[in-house]
């Protein structure tokens, strides 16, 4: 909209060439089981492959039938079955059963499994285990970067975040090492790298190690600097509710692979309609970051003026008749498709937002996040829980248990939480206290306590790394202190306009600038971490600034690559967008997933099988 | 089934699942329509191909990196090592045998990735590729991985080793080695000050779903209450509730804290309860005799219910139960401590679904010592009212608690919002507020009783107005 966009900002790299690579090396892998083959698709690869490839694609490389891997015994009758997976043990066991049933039943066929972006070794141990190993062929599928929109590319793997944060699973590790290097070595060399976060420093280790091992070819940097970012540094931007339109939507609709389906409601009509939400979307593209109470003055304006283009058609004569219908009306028509689709989606936001009290709930988050009338807030929660709003909705409950928690007060909301929801989240409190979203406070002594005694049991080196998951376990809540000395949360007393934002904190109508943002703003504005000891102390250290002995390229320089590692939100995105605008960067969202609340708090549940 | 513009996978794949006959199915790929959809308008796919393939290489080294794994750690069917052709050659042997690799010398070290070789071949570094450092047999090669490190110190150094390389998979696999290699008494010890590690095998139990393992590994590292949270979790696999009911009474007893342990006591309770309710109601509900199930027929079973949703139920269909029966609400409320705003919430909301507005009403009157009774409530009578909108109560129910909200504004607010006119006409009126009351006189309709209300203020001599 009207921001005053620095001139001089910097063009981002085209990444188009991601997505051929990716297809170019499946096609390859497809071709290395000549002649026809049924293909099993995993199902949360469907939506990544479809921008990248198509039906026809696969048909053109033999590809007879495509399935979706169900779980289910399989029914095809090709003497080839090719399986592209995620390296997980339960889908390998599948494919397990699935050759096994093949064998008693005395039928030979051809197995290939194609993982994705990597195989594991524990999986070819269920392969060997199961008895098939050598009776099926393994391959791997590099696909780590895909391009969402010019600048987002995207991991895809949600489960980065449970694994690595909660299950202290290092498997990733060096999945985000090759996606670095794969992108460093398009769009690099990088001049310099920041990054804070214990996973960070090991991604950062694990793609240097794969730099080494390559040859690195001298070439013109596109993009010249690096922030890496561990999602665990910063959880309390991911649980507010967001209150700018991608974001929104994608709290609401829940945007996949850059794609939502809008139901009827939004349609105003009996069917539903995926759309693809990017910088395609020209009507989109000018509202996604603005805040949402912004947006429905802009779709009328826009209506208006849709409407004076169309009305120009009056009095024009046959000759201009002509020219408007080739060149503009396809334009028109188009953007009127666009503007009712986003006047729908408002409105239907809109209802849904008035009906859950949404501006209750706003302003609960937002005194929790000032850390005032904590009274009101509990109360607001309890309520919830009492009446057995869906628990995604109350993420304002972890927030609330992240920014500090009485001991009385978190028995008795756990206690009628397990009443409301079942007793089997019990284990979520469980993930959640492990993960150290759930802050307990304990009396101090209690950790230094265990830490000496299991000191004792093991050598100094040791020690060191234990020291290290303790504090990370015993990770204090210190989003008060952050919050003091970023100054996080502006002054409540002066008005905040939300048309023309003035920071980063208008993403949260102007309550609170997010953490991960402002890490990032302050790092490159001091080029590196100096002056900022106190925060890195406060954030468990982990802090790390490289600077490569590269002639440094002023364009370059100012794009900024920002690798997520456990995911981001759009509204960080629109943060980071919003800065890149005010300090002329352009920034490149690397993210392992796209997150927000409920698929944070979804990470953590456990009472299923 | 008629082509969209957006072709996708997951179209395709419910179109799949759609279609039972092969025939169909035939009929579907073969059809015309389809190759309308011809992906890009590239005419020499091949050349692009190759072009990109060399792209690949050149840009990244990957592909380049895992043909050197192949040749170093696959074996072909016959036996025979795998040549630098790489990947074709390979394919093309494969093709006239059964498979791809079937007899090894050694499985556990098949597949490593790069950077687990460095260690197996004892180079920290990287620098140096590991294939210069294989000797020319792969044979031995192979031979040299895991199997090679036989003392206790050795597997530990590999295991340290494995963990400074930050590569879970890596980690991943020595503990596989190492499982199968040591007594689960050593390793277990080993791994207790090792919490990299630990965290890994946890994980890699907790997927391949090795259950007793896992608990013999939290009991040996005195992790009691994970041991006992992990056997909790096993219920959910238990589909037959008796079984289910069985299982949970047996969990009472393990290590939990003290608190989750009552957590836990409560959910062998409830579900307990929840058998003997449902048995009674649903004979009740097909026996036909019982009013209420007839005229509101039950959804879903209660089973396994929340402790709130049972509650709702029973103030649903048992409110006026004794306190003797397991059914009743007060019964409920008092075994399970049941908060009272909870209870409060939860009855209200059944009452008013039922449009048993005596209930709703009986709720919250209290006689104070003289008799006289007034309205009590421990949640806020916006709420109030606010629940019993959303269960559509007529307004004269609604505006006996709009009327009850202390707050001026709140209460107009919520007055206008839920339509309650005489509690605005009301307010106004003790306001004074002259102009408001005739600004809302405009709101109402023309000829009502609220207009004829309004116009008996509006000449009401005693009032004095401040407007």
């Amino acid at each position: 909209m009207a921001h005053s966009a620095r001139r001089d900002s910097p063009e981002l790299p085209d990444f188009s060439v991601l997505k051929r690579l990716a297809r170019d090396q499946l096609i390859y892998l497809l071709e290395q089981l000549p002649g026809k083959k049924d293909l099993f698709i995993e199902a949360d690869l469907m939506s990544p492959l479809d921008r990248i490839a198509n039906v026809s694609t696969l048909k053109q490389h033999e590809v007879d039938k495509l399935y979706k891997v169900e779980y289910k015994p399989v029914v095809s009758t090709s003497d080839q079955l090719c399986f592209l997976i995620r390296p997980r043990i339960q889908t390998v066991k599948w494919v397990c059963d699935v050759v096994n049933a093949d064998k008693a039943a005395g039928k030979f066929k051809r197995y290939k499994i194609i993982f994705t972006p990597q195989k594991f070794y524990a999986c070819e141990t269920v392969l060997e285990e199961q008895g098939i190993f050598g009776d099926v062929s393994t391959d791997e599928w590099a696909f780590y970067l895909l391009p969402l929109d010019e600048d987002i590319i995207n991991l895809e793997l949600p489960e980065f975040f449970r694994d690595n944060f909660l299950e202290g699973d290092q498997r990733w590790v060096r999945t985000g090492g090759s996606a670095l290097h794969l992108f460093h070595s398009i769009y690099g060399p990088f001049s310099k790298v920041y990054g804070i976060g214990r996973c960070s420093k090991m991604v950062y280790e694990s793609w240097r190690e794969q730099v080494k091992e390559g040859e690195q070819k001298a070439r013109q940097a596109e993009v010249g600097t690096v922030f890496l970012i561990d999602r665990d540094v910063d959880f309390v931007t991911p649980l507010c509710s967001q209150v700018v339109y991608e974001g929104l939507v994608d709290d609401i609709f829940r945007i996949k692979c850059g794609c939502v389906e809008f139901g009827p409601d939004v349609t105003s009509s009996d069917k539903s309609i995926k759309v693809m939400l990017n910088s395609q979307d020209k009507v989109f593209n000018e509202i996604r970051n603005e805040h949402f109470s912004n947006v429905f003055g802009f779709l009328s304006q826009k209506a208006r003026n849709l409407q004076t283009a169309y009305d120009k058609r009056r009095g024009m004569d046959i000759k201009q008749m002509k020219t408007f219908v080739s060149e503009e009306l396809k334009g028109l028509k188009q953007e009127h498709r666009l503007l009712s689709l986003h006047i729908g989606a408002s409105e239907s936001m809109m209802k849904k937002k008035t009906k859950q009290d949404f501006q209750e709930l706003l302003k609960t988050e937002h005194s929790l996040l000032e850390g005032f009338e904590i009274r009101e807030c509990i109360s607001f929660i309890e309520e919830h829980i009492n009446r057995q709003v869906s628990y995604l909705k109350l993420c304002p409950l972890s927030l609330y248990f992240f920014t500090g928690l009485l001991p009385k007060d978190y028995r008795s909301l756990k206690a009628q939480y397990l009443q409301s929801y079942g007793v089997d989240h019990l284990l979520t409190f469980a993930n959640l206290k492990q993960l150290g979203l759930l802050v307990e406070q304990q009396p101090g002594e209690t950790l230094t306590v265990m830490e000496s005694k299991m000191g004792k049991l093991v050598n100094d080196k040791t020690a060191g790394k234990l020291t290290d998951a303790f504090s990370s376990l015993a990770k204090k809540s210190n989003f008060r202190a952050l919050s003091r000395r970023l100054s996080l949360v502006p002054k409540s007393d002066e008005e905040y306009d939300l048309r023309v934002p003035r920071d980063m904190a208008y993403i949260f109508s102007g309550a609170y600038i997010p953490l991960s943002c402002k890490l990032i703003e302050q790092v490159l504005e001091r080029d590196g971490w100096t002056g900022l000891e106190e925060v890195t102390r406060l954030l468990n250290g982990h802090e790390f600034a490289v600077t490569a002995d590269l002639r440094p390229q002023s364009d370059a320089q100012r794009i900024i690559l920002v690798m997520f590692l456990g995911g981001c939100t759009f509204s960080e995105i629109s943060a980071l967008r919003f800065l890149g605008r005010e300090r002329g960067y352009k920034f490149i969202v690397l993210t392992t997933a796209i997150t927000n609340s409920a698929r944070l708090i979804e990470a953590m549940l456990d009472n299923h099988v | 089934m008629t082509p969209t513009l957006m072709w996708t996978f997951q179209g395709m794949c419910c179109v799949f699942q759609m279609m039972k006959s092969k025939a169909d199915e035939e009929d579907y790929w073969n059809s015309s329509k389809f190759k309308a959809f011809t992906f890009d308008d590239e005419d020499d796919e091949f050349t692009k191909l190759k072009e990109s393939r060399q792209a690949v290489n050149s840009i990244c080294g990957l592909v380049e990196e895992e043909e050197d794994e192949d040749e170093v750690e696959k074996v072909s069917w016959s036996g025979e090592p795998v040549g630098s052709e790489g990947i074709s050659r390979f394919l093309s042997d494969s093709e006239t045998g059964s498979g791809a690799s079937a007899s090894s010398p050694c499985v556990s070290c098949f597949l490593l990735p790069v950077s687990c070789r460095y260690l197996v071949v004892g180079q920290g570094d990287g620098v140096q590729p590991a294939r210069a450092e294989l000797p020319q047999d792969r044979h031995d090669a192979v031979a040299v991985s895991l199997e090679k490190f036989r003392s206790l110190q050795e597997k530990l150094l590999l295991l340290d080793e494995a963990v400074g390389v930050h590569d879970g998979n890596v980690i991943t696999a020595v503990l596989i080695y190492l499982k199968k290699s040591l007594s689960k008494e050593v390793l277990f010890r080993e791994l207790e000050s090792r919490q990299t590690a630990l965290r890994h095998f946890i994980h890699y139990l907790t997927e391949s779903k090795e259950q007793r393992l896992l608990l013999e590994l939290y009991r040996a590292l005195g992790r009691t209450e994970d041991e006992a949270l992990l056997q909790y979790k096993e219920h959910l696999r238990i589909t037959d509730e008796n079984k289910r009911r069985d299982f949970l009474k047996s969990c009472v007893s393990l290590p939990f804290s003290p608190e989750d342990a009552g957590h836990v006591q409560d959910h062998y309770t409830l579900l307990e309860r929840q058998i003997i309710i449902e048995a009674t109601d649903r004979q009740a509900e097909t026996g036909g005799k019982v009013e209420i199930f007839q005229k509101f027929p039950r959804r879903a079973s209660i089973l396994n219910m929340p402790l709130i949703t049972t509650l709702y139920y029973c103030c649903f269909y048992h409110y006026a139960e004794t306190e003797g029966t397991y059914s009743s609400p007060a019964n409920i409320r008092q075994t399970f401590r049941i908060a009272e705003k909870q209870y409060f919430v939860t009855a209200l909301a059944a009452r008013a679904k039922l449009k048993a507005w005596h209930d709703v009403d009986a709720l919250f009157t209290s006689r104070n010592w003289l008799g006289f009774t007034r309205k009590k409530s421990p949640l806020s009578f916006s709420r109030v009212a606010d629940i019993l909108s959303k269960n559509n109560a007529p307004v004269q129910v609604l505006q006996e608690y709009v009327g009850l909200v202390d707050d001026v504004e709140l209460r107009v607010a919520l007055a206008q919002k839920y339509k309650c006119h005489f509690i605005v006409i009301s307010t106004y009126r003790d306001l004074k507020d002259r102009q408001l009351l005739l600004g809302y006189r405009g709101k109402v309709e023309r000829g009502s009783e609220e207009e004829r209300k309004i116009d008996e203020l509006l000449s009401n001599p005693q009032i004095r107005w401040k407007n």
